[in-house]
């Protein structure tokens, strides 16, 4: 290849089409290309769900939200947006400076490499690895390191609470999480979502949430145990983004604002960005594990690749939609209360639903 | 009930008031919004509410009660005392002006908006508006004058007024029959 030519340094020659159709397919740059499609999806969707957010929050409080920003405010998250890009960087004297700087990377960093292996649609997978939704799991733990970094390095009182509070709560959550994604690969089979999402392809009778694309008796039979486990992964999605009611990280009415207290402009808006871009991917991952990722509803109507990535971000959105409907209904867990809830409902009830989900298809 | 029992029941209680409160905010998430959007709509405010006052110096007699009434001294008035020759003109209710209002300022800041100037008015010249967006950078913009009399004006009928008393001292000294004497005679004791 001539880089020579490319870099515009071999003297008045300029970059021709060749040069450019010659990069393009090249393999590393292609999968550049191609790994930066889910960061170009979730800048887009953390300015919608941004408005979202704040509309739907002031008409449950019967109020308007911001009206004078566009029509309806809809120019608000780029007003937000470029008030934070403005904003002094404040790194706090005693703080510990290079963690204090690196954890909102670790955070956004965790949440992003997830996307990965998200299937938007048939044709796009970010990594079609075997072991998807396990890794989903492990990497998706980075941020528990980095927002507990970030409590840490900033030496504030609220913030190591908010920090140490969150660790105990992603850790706690995560079992009901993985173990109600054992439940969905038990029955589809795979742990790469890919393939999940592949089996509960031709219409809503076949979604894993009401028992998947098995026999007709044994489908009844784990219906309602698939059921069941759904609804708990839901409520453990909640928890571990750290959203109201199991909002304890964050807290502002004892924490301030828990782990982030010390932040300030771009890293702030990178910690908002990371919260919003894990509120989608909970999602994102009910919904391939159970509620068919981006196969149709409806058959073989209105499927497709294209018809896929529709399909799949609104299903997303909808549980996007439930969850800040939720935090905008019920008021913050006592943290006896959180633990309780993970260790003593949700997790055993998981356990029952694994046997029970194991003997209908095992007999 | 026992533990057990209490367990399976506190789980469903849950799901149940959760979805009770969810059923809630949804249908306030589709209701009317209480909001007013303020400086382009405004709310109708009550027909004797009491902001802005606004006093109309024509009616005006000076008589002073509104500063007399007024609780936190905001209101300060200045007269002088007219001649026969000149006519002010009459009040709204035909009563004859007396005196010119030099000088009625309100300090609007110092207003506490209680009312009480209004109601000893005997013409009805100060008056509560329904205009409240009146703020303003600097305070001493907050002190409102009514009068309507130039500075020239002021000094023309201090000046009258002054040749009408020399006038009238005059003409008294005139009429009176001489300085009084003293009376001389003395009650014998």
């Amino acid at each position: 290849m001539s880089w020579a030519k490319w870099t515009g340094s071999g003297g008045n020659s300029k970059p021709d089409m060749d040069t450019v159709i010659e990069l393009l397919s090249t393999p590393i740059v292609q999968s550049v290309l191609l790994g930066i499609l889910p960061l170009v999806f979730i800048l887009v969707y953390a300015l919608v769900v941004l408005y979202m957010e704040m509309k739907i929050a002031a008409h449950i409080q019967d109020r308007l939200a911001y009206m004078r920003t566009g029509w309806h405010g809809v120019l608000q998250p780029f007003a937000d947006m470029i008030k934070l890009l403005q904003k002094e960087d404040v790194v706090p004297v005693q703080a510990d400076q290079l963690l204090f700087r690196v954890a909102p990377y670790v955070v956004f960093g965790g949440t992003y490499a997830a996307y990965a292996v998200l299937p938007f649609s048939s044709m796009y997978i970010g990594a079609n690895i075997h072991l998807g939704v396990f890794f989903l799991v492990a990497v998706s733990s980075l941020v528990v390191v980095g927002i507990l970094m970030a409590g840490w390095a900033s030496n504030n009182k609220w913030a190591i609470f908010g920090g140490i509070r969150s660790a105990a709560q992603m850790i706690s959550y995560e079992i009901p999480t993985a173990l109600a994604i054992v439940v969905a690969a038990m029955i589809t089979g795979t742990l790469n979502l890919q393939e999940v999402t592949r089996f509960q392809d031709g219409g809503i009778q076949n979604w894993v949430v009401f028992g998947g694309a098995l026999p007709l008796g044994k489908k009844l039979l784990i219906l309602p145990f698939t059921l069941i486990t759904f609804l708990i992964m839901f409520v453990a999605s909640i928890a571990e983004v750290n959203r109201t009611p199991f909002d304890l990280p964050e807290a502002e009415s004892e924490l301030v604002q828990g782990f982030n207290t010390e932040y300030s402009g771009m890293r702030f808006a990178m910690f908002y960005l990371a919260e919003y871009a894990n509120l989608f991917l909970v999602s994102a991952v009910a919904v391939s594990l159970f509620l068919g990722g981006w196969s149709s509803p409806f058959g073989s109507f209105m499927s497709g690749p294209v018809w896929g990535i529709f399909w799949f971000v609104l299903k997303a959105m909808f549980f996007v939609f439930m969850q800040i409907w939720i935090r905008w209904t019920l008021p913050r867990l006592r943290v006896d209360q959180l633990m309780y809830t993970s260790w003593k409902v949700l997790t055993p009830w998981l356990f029952a639903c694994i046997f029970a989900v194991g003997f209908v298809l095992v007999a | 009930m026992t533990a057990v029992l209490h367990y399976f029941y506190d789980i469903f209680y849950a799901l149940y008031t959760v979805l009770v409160g969810m059923r809630i905010t949804v249908k306030h998430l589709f209701t009317r919004s209480a909001t007013v959007q303020y400086p382009t709509v405004k709310m109708k405010i009550p027909e004797r509410a009491r902001n802005r006052l606004y006093v109309n110096i024509d009616d005006c007699i000076g008589c002073d009660q509104c500063a007399m009434a007024c609780p936190v001294d905001c209101i300060t008035i200045e007269t002088i005392k007219s001649t026969p020759d000149v006519d002010l003109g009459l009040t709204s209710k035909n009563t004859k002006k007396r005196l010119y209002v030099n000088r009625f300022d309100i300090d609007i800041a110092k207003c506490c908006y209680c009312g009480l100037c209004v109601y000893p008015c005997p013409t009805d010249c100060i008056v509560m508006t329904d205009v409240y967006e009146f703020s303003e950078f600097d305070r001493h913009n907050l002190v409102y004058s009514f009068s309507n009399m130039t500075a020239e004006d002021v000094v023309l009928a201090r000046e009258r007024l002054k040749k009408y008393d020399q006038e009238q001292a005059a003409k008294k000294a005139a009429a009176a029959p001489g300085p009084a004497k003293p009376n001389t005679t003395t009650p014998t004791a």
